[in-house]
């Protein structure tokens, strides 16, 4: 297309930057040198542009990982090498925080502020940091820090993402983090080296070494190991080797689905009622069945591990400890589902998961367990990795589809579904990370088997990550339909002995339940008629000394932060939300409380019944839920 | 340019609206169903002659059964789809929109309709509290994603803003913008294909812009003024008219509008100017003309002021002055 | 798309264009330029300026060797074939690539793509026709569309993309030597000629008339003395302008009518201020695609400024004959009665409508979306189409080591030929005219962006400044004839003009680039940036 770009030219290291994903230009027409035949020939158009479309945020993330930031000029270079417009990749970059349009120090430290640190730490999880650093975003020595939204690392209740650009540059995440130590934890964790789309090097040896047994991640993984099913291997198996895995019975259940076929294996998933844990609970035979039926070709299978919820941090624990059953699980999906090409779209927080995972995908390769033969049943499935870039709303289906294509991450309106219109406009099918790991369960066990555990209509187990303020947070696996008061003795119950004040249930999009509530069964249909969600699996423990008012904050600044600005129930309505809040909080109401209380409902029932997505449709449950229970006492006193 | 033979017999669909049973074509929206029955829905930014990106959410309605509400603009009519267009969910949802939208943006120079809908489900975008301070030029360009700092919630956060006025032609009022998507859209693979302006920036933040915000001169744009004719708001808007409303000139009364053909190259694209005081004060062109579908390039949008030149604007000094 | 940069010249024609781009269509461009219009391309074609000829009959000869010409419609439709077969059997691909520079595989791609197309069309501007083989060029690519059978169907075609507003309209009426109106032939359509002369009550003199370019060869000879301008600026838009002017400066008597006072009007005898046609008139207009419109008076014109037809009117009085204040629409209706093609093209159904596509020959009649269907009529009616064999010739302005560079002409998107209307809008992306070079070039020659240099071709020279410009190839320059006033671009420019459609060769000029050099003070001293070997000539002569 006739581009224009600024004549502004990239640095050498920008060039590089871009080339290491997209290899060295090779004509004059996309920002190589000009060579003879150039004078008189030149290729483009729609199918080329559309065709590589998709590298726009793997060449993003290089330039944020090689030079710090992404600068007008190195914008300039990548638009030209992929035909795009510079406004729309300046788009793109914008929508992501972890990606910068302006300058940034070598080091920025993303200090984690949210919820869940917040309940277990106190009222300030960035308190130390500030009085050690200073203000966020001020330089010193080649450092800065700023706030962050959930970092995934809830059992530990303080958590920060270093990221270090230019020569050595990388990620690495800190759990727990010490704010007032930020120099020397910076400058003393060794960031993960950033992975191209090339193929990975395998996971160097000394990190196996390091790989230490996560107990406190799983605190059931020290007690009663036999409960665990899709913890199994946690602690036990080394996430590096592949022979490993499979010595530890990995990889029977995609031999077991070859055998099966593709009918056989949707059978089985339809006997085991399989439920999406992803939220929505959607029988995931069905949708599998829909994509393999689909005569559209090609398919796309994607396991959506952008785990952003604040309080969640299984796909982490899962990632980082067993990586290869992700891998299995996708191509399992990916051959019952007919598609070739498989993506991982991973948490850009997530720099051991995604080091894990690279290493998983090239030893599964290397052995014939990807790629155009999958274990020599003929089948040709390839998998990669797209990371994010720092966006909650990239986790929701479309939004992500759009992420992977290079457009900006904003939901599309449904109808179409992915199973008709998914990735690049094809059939796909889409299952979070532990709605997958249930795949190879039922296989392994059989779909009836599979479907005795838990209750009946929600079979199998759940994973729960506990957090707050309880004895022992963590990953917790149990059968569907133990009840809240079961798990939270299994984690320790509340810590120090403290008054129960609430428990959040679902994450920020999810509601809050009250003490007496605590023998509600975790099961999709009960908590259904309670009102609830167990959404990600998040149980945020509160006791007495937590601020319900500003937990109720935080989470309004969250989906303001995060909305993706499309719609305007949620663009508008999140900051309205926010608003009300910080003036109920400050007792200065607009009118009477009355008035705020109604124009609380009103913003929930807007976001709830008009924005595209379940961001905005939740932006306000969890807040809803407070208010319902009377949690939110500045509403209480005067009315 | 239509296309021969495109005209197949389409299946017909049966469905209910507010109770009435009707048939519409197989594949059409609500919204075009419920424009055959004589329903009015009010839509911001839906165009005719641009997919719809259905983020307004002012055109929602009940589909019974559905756990939210849909967009008219984009869903498509299914058989037995029982649709209410006026339930109190409805009106709930359309009077936060409009009172989302009257707190945070200048609808002053959007269509009458607006001011209509408005009393029709009773907004009032004043309960929102009293607006925030304007932004500062270019402090919402430079809006990061992720964490902002909160207000204390007394004041109403606005996108009000300084005017952007970078070239001769038009106008960027962004103060007035609902972020239609409109001008993007037009701007990029529904018409022109210049891809000057995106949506940069998320949530509250999110705005149209350029690449790191430059100016238009510095941008990709060509100037054919398409984004201008599909803003609904004023927010993008001919320099000659902006002229003309902020020093109170503009009257309507004394404007007509004459169709007829660019004089320039031999596409035939239809124009309608629009003359004030026996001068051209905007020029657009018809969505219904399947030439254009309502758009033009930057001579036949701006290029006729030749009509009324003067000589100083001559070339090499020429001396032919038109308006003596 | 050849030798046309719609995206620049046709901007609302491209929308469409890229529609189709969106739902797949595959777009070749052949230009020497890579335009903003060949930027969309799937492939561009580079080929050297004016080696159309030699591509089209290698694209024929490879689709007849690679057994992909559709022999039922070329038996069916067409005659001439074997000839033109043989006629192109010396274009190997090898040829081809020798004289057009592009890359034999490339060529082999687009002649395969091309014919095993469903639907495929040809668009071209003046990149075909400003050649001194102009008609030859169009007559070759009309060959390719018979030889594939992409003609008279819907979406296939070829597709002349008209320049100006009702330049189609303009032939329609007559406005071409040897045509009535509705392209009746005055030579041989004797019973046309009969119509015309009962409706007018004149005898109409049946010998074709002269294309502009026979005109000023006129005007050389004494043949013609007096001249009848409207709404044109040949002072301006003809090639070798300065001879241009010699000639009307010599006329006895030249009448211009225009809605400026042009530079053809400043040499004027009388001058006739109009009003402008799109806005201060009624009437009608014929875009690319046969479609009359409606034309409106949407503005008052200027005092003493009057409609065309009120001046002929009037001018038609003075010299004895009294049409009474004909109405636009009462001139129309007597076009209709004589025009059978426009027969069915009232007013009241132009607009309700919105435009119709002729022929349209009564009142019930919607139009045509395409031509040529005929052809595919089984059995077929009407003559078959004639395959024209071409020969390449190359452009008449040679490079040689004086005039080392081609320099081509064309259109910039915010401007509109000689600068007439455009010239007198703000346009944000207006920039002088200035001398376009290939990057090499520029670096090569030493020069700073925006320097004046002195561009002089075998007719004269012109100053303009100069700039790099990354679309062009070394050897390759290019301007545009939009600023006259202050670069006359066509003082450099060959009016040898193409014999059969009279269009001078704008789009191959020899130039070469001096550079004005500062001479120690003593006054602007020239120096030949071409070739430093030639310096002190350049010296001497300046």
């Amino acid at each position: 297309m006739d581009l224009r770009v600024t004549t502004e030219r990239a640095t050498d290291e920008e060039r590089a930057a871009v080339d290491a994903v997209l290899g060295a230009a090779t004509t004059g027409w996309a920002g190589g040198a000009r060579s003879e035949i150039d004078r008189h020939v030149a290729y483009g158009g729609r199918a080329a542009r559309e065709a590589h479309r998709d590298l726009l945020l793997p060449v993003l993330h290089s330039l944020q990982e090689k030079v710090g930031w992404i600068s007008k000029a190195a914008l300039g270079y990548l638009c030209a090498r992929l035909d795009i417009a510079p406004a729309e990749a300046f788009g793109v970059a914008s929508a992501y925080e972890l990606l910068s349009l302006e300058p940034m120090s070598q080091v920025v430290v993303h200090v984690c502020d949210d919820i869940a640190c917040i309940a277990r730490t106190g009222s300030d999880p960035c308190g130390a940091v500030r009085a050690a650093h200073g203000p966020p975003g001020e330089e010193q020595g080649g450092l800065s820090w700023k706030p962050s939204p959930c970092l995934g690392h809830c059992e530990h209740g303080s958590a920060a993402l270093v990221q270090r650009s230019g020569e050595g540059g990388g990620r690495a995440t800190v759990a727990p983090f010490d704010g007032a130590a930020l120099e020397r934890v910076a400058t003393s964790v060794a960031p993960v080296p950033e992975l191209g789309t090339s193929a990975p090097a395998p996971a160097p040896a000394s990190r196996a070494a390091e790989m230490a047994l996560p107990v406190a991640l799983v605190p059931q993984a020290s007690s009663d190991r036999s409960s665990l099913r899709l913890l199994r291997r946690v602690g036990v198996v080394d996430p590096t080797s592949i022979d490993a895995y499979r010595a530890a019975g990995g990889y029977e259940a995609l031999r077991r689905a070859l055998s099966l076929g593709p009918e056989g294996v949707l059978s089985e998933l339809k006997a085991a009622n399989l439920l999406g844990r992803g939220g929505a609970a959607f029988p995931t035979a069905a949708k599998w069945s829909a994509v393999a039926h689909n005569p559209v070709r090609p398919h796309f299978f994607v396991a959506n591990a952008d785990e952003s919820e604040p309080g969640t941090f299984k796909d982490r624990v899962l990632l980082e400890t067993d990586p290869f059953a992700l891998v299995e699980a996708v191509t399992i999906a990916g051959v019952v589902t007919g598609a070739e090409r498989g993506f991982v779209y991973l948490r850009g927080e997530y720099p051991l998961a995604e080091e894990r995972l690279e290493g998983a995908i090239a030893q599964a390769r290397a052995h014939g367990l990807l790629g155009d033969d999958v274990m020599s049943s003929g089948h040709v499935f390839e998998l990669e990795i797209r990371r994010g870039a720092g966006a909650y709303i990239a986790g929701e289906e479309t939004a992500l589809f759009n992420s992977i294509e290079g457009l900006r991450p904003e939901p599309r309106n449904k109808p179409p579904f992915p199973v008709d219109r998914g990735l690049f406009g094809k059939p796909t099918g889409i299952n979070n990370v532990e709605t997958l790991l249930c795949v190879l369960e039922v296989l392994s066990i059989g779909g009836a088997e599979f479907a005795s555990i838990g209750t009946a209509s929600s079979s199998g187990t759940r994973l729960f990550c506990v957090s707050g303020c309880v004895s022992s947070p963590g990953l917790y696996e149990v059968p569907l339909g133990t009840t809240l008061r079961e798990l939270l003795d299994l984690a320790g119950g509340v810590r120090g002995g403290r008054e129960l004040r609430s428990v959040l249930l679902g994450g920020a999009a999810g509601s809050f339940v009250l003490p007496e509530q605590l023998d509600i069964e975790l099961s999709f249909e009960a908590v259904r008629s309670a009102g609830t969600t167990l959404g990600s699996g998040v149980v945020m423990v509160m006791d007495d000394t937590v601020d319900i008012a500003q937990i109720l904050q935080r989470i309004a600044q969250f989906f303001r932060d995060e909305s993706c600005g499309q719609c305007v129930p949620c663009r508008v309505g999140t900051v309205r939300q926010e608003e009300l809040l910080e003036r109920l909080s400050s007792r200065r109401p607009l009118g009477s409380v009355q008035a705020e209380r109604a124009l609380l409902a009103d913003l929930g029932t807007v976001m709830r019944d008009s924005s595209i997505c379940g961001l905005g449709q939740t932006a306000s449950s969890a807040i809803e839920s407070a208010v319902a229970k009377g949690l939110l006492a500045s509403l209480e006193e005067v009315s | 340019m239509t296309a021969a033979g495109s005209t197949w017999p389409r299946r017909q669909v049966e469905l209910s609206l507010d109770g009435e049973t009707v048939r519409v074509n197989e594949g059409a929206t609500i919204l075009e169903a419920c424009a055959a029955a004589g329903i009015d829905i009010p839509t911001l930014c839906y165009l005719e002659t641009l997919a719809p990106v259905n983020v307004c959410r002012v055109c929602v309605v009940e589909v019974v059964g559905a756990r939210t509400l849909v967009p008219a603009c984009s869903r498509k009519v299914e058989p037995a789809m029982e649709v209410l267009t006026d339930s109190e969910r409805v009106r709930t949802s359309r009077r936060m929109v409009l009172e989302l939208l009257g707190s945070s943006v200048d609808l002053s120079y959007a269509a009458p309709e607006v001011t209509e809908w408005i009393d029709r489900y009773g907004a009032d975008p004043s309960r929102h509290g009293p607006p925030m301070r304007p932004s500062l030029a270019g402090e919402r360009d430079s809006a990061r994603a992720g964490h902002h700092h909160p207000s204390d919630g007394t004041t109403a956060a606005t996108v009000a803003q300084p005017v952007k006025r970078d070239n001769a032609q038009y106008v960027r009022d962004y103060s007035r913008c609902i972020l239609c998507y409109k001008c993007v859209e037009a701007c990029g693979a529904e018409a022109q294909n210049t891809f000057a302006i995106a949506v940069a920036g998320r949530g509250f933040e999110a705005r149209i812009s350029t690449e790191f915000d430059v100016g238009l001169p510095d941008s990709a744009c060509v100037y054919c003024g398409n984004c201008v004719a599909v803003c609904p708001t004023g927010a993008l808007m001919f320099t000659a008219e902006h002229d003309l409303r902020a020093s109170g000139e503009w009257d309507e009364s004394r404007q007509h509008v004459t169709r007829t053909v660019c004089p320039y190259c031999g596409v035939g694209c239809n124009l309608e100017v629009r003359v004030q005081d026996n001068r051209v004060v905007r020029v657009t062109s018809p969505l219904d003309h399947d030439v254009t579908s309502g758009n033009l390039c930057v001579k036949g949008r701006f290029g006729l002021d030749f009509v009324s030149a003067t000589g100083e604007d001559e070339p090499g000094g020429i001396g032919a002055n038109r308006a003596e | 798309m050849w030798g046309s940069n719609a995206r620049e010249a046709h901007p609302i024609f491209f929308h469409h264009l890229l529609k189709g781009v969106r739902r797949g269509a595959k777009l070749y461009v052949v230009d020497p330029r890579r335009t903003t219009s060949a930027q969309w391309a799937d492939t561009w074609l580079g080929i050297d300026v004016g080696s159309d000829i030699a591509l089209a009959n290698a694209i024929a000869r490879e689709i007849i060797h690679a057994g992909l010409a559709n022999r039922e419609f070329i038996g069916r439709a067409t005659a001439g074939f074997a000839s033109y077969a043989a006629s192109v059997e010396p274009y190997t691909l090898a040829e081809a690539e020798r004289v057009t520079r592009v890359p034999a595989e490339v060529i082999k791609k687009l002649a395969h793509d091309y014919a095993l197309a469903g639907r495929a069309q040809i668009c071209w501007t003046l990149g075909i026709t400003e050649h001194h083989t102009a008609t030859d060029n169009v007559l070759a690519l009309c060959n390719l569309a018979l030889l594939t059978g992409h003609v008279g169907r819907y979406g296939s075609g070829l597709v002349p993309l008209r320049g100006q507003n009702n330049v189609q309209g303009g032939g329609d009426m007559g406005a071409i030597p040897n045509k009535l109106p509705g392209f009746q032939d005055v030579e041989s359509d004797e019973s046309a000629r009969a119509r015309f002369e009962k409706s007018w009550g004149v005898k109409i003199p049946s010998p074709a008339g002269w294309h502009l370019s026979q005109m000023f060869d006129a005007m050389e000879t004494g043949a013609i003395s007096s001249l009848y301008v409207i709404g044109e600026n040949p002072a301006r838009s003809e090639a070798d302008s300065e001879r241009t002017v010699r000639l009307l400066e010599g006329l006895d008597h030249l009448v211009v009518q225009d809605i400026f006072l042009t530079r053809t009007a400043e040499l004027a005898t009388v001058v006739l201020p109009a009003s402008v046609g799109a806005l201060e008139a009624e009437g009608t207009a014929t875009s690319s695609e046969r479609r009359v419109q409606r034309v409106r008076k949407a503005l008052e014109p200027p005092a003493g400024a009057r409609d065309d037809l009120e001046i002929i009117s009037a001018l038609a009085k003075r010299l004895g004959h009294d049409w009474g204040n004909p109405t636009a629409e009462m001139l129309w209706d007597e076009l209709r009665s004589l025009s059978p093609m426009h027969g069915g093209m009232s007013y009241r159904r132009l607009e309700e409508l919105g435009g119709i596509q002729w022929p349209c020959y009564d009142e019930n009649d919607p139009g045509q979306q395409f031509l040529h269907g005929r052809l595919w009529e089984e059995p077929r009616s009407g003559p078959p189409a004639s395959f024209f064999p071409v020969e390449f010739e190359a452009p008449l302005d040679e490079l040689d080591e004086q005039f080392p560079i081609r320099l081509t002409t064309g259109r910039r998107l915010d401007s509109f030929n000689t600068g007439v209307q455009t010239g007198r809008y703000r346009s944000p992306l207006r920039r002088p005219e200035t001398l376009e070079l290939s990057p090499e070039d520029f670096e090569r020659l030493g020069l700073g962006e925006g320097e004046i240099v002195r561009v002089c071709s075998r007719r004269g020279s012109v100053e303009a400044p100069v700039a790099p410009e990354a679309t062009l190839r070394p050897g390759l320059a290019f301007m545009t004839l939009h600023f006259p006033d202050e670069v006359d671009t066509n003082v450099l420019t060959l009016d040898t003009w193409d014999t059969k459609s009279g269009t001078a060769e704008f789009k191959a000029t020899a130039i070469r680039v001096e550079r004005l050099v500062d001479n120690g003070g003593n006054g602007a001293g020239r120096a030949s940036a071409n070739d430093r070997a030639h310096a002190n000539d350049v010296e001497r002569v300046g």
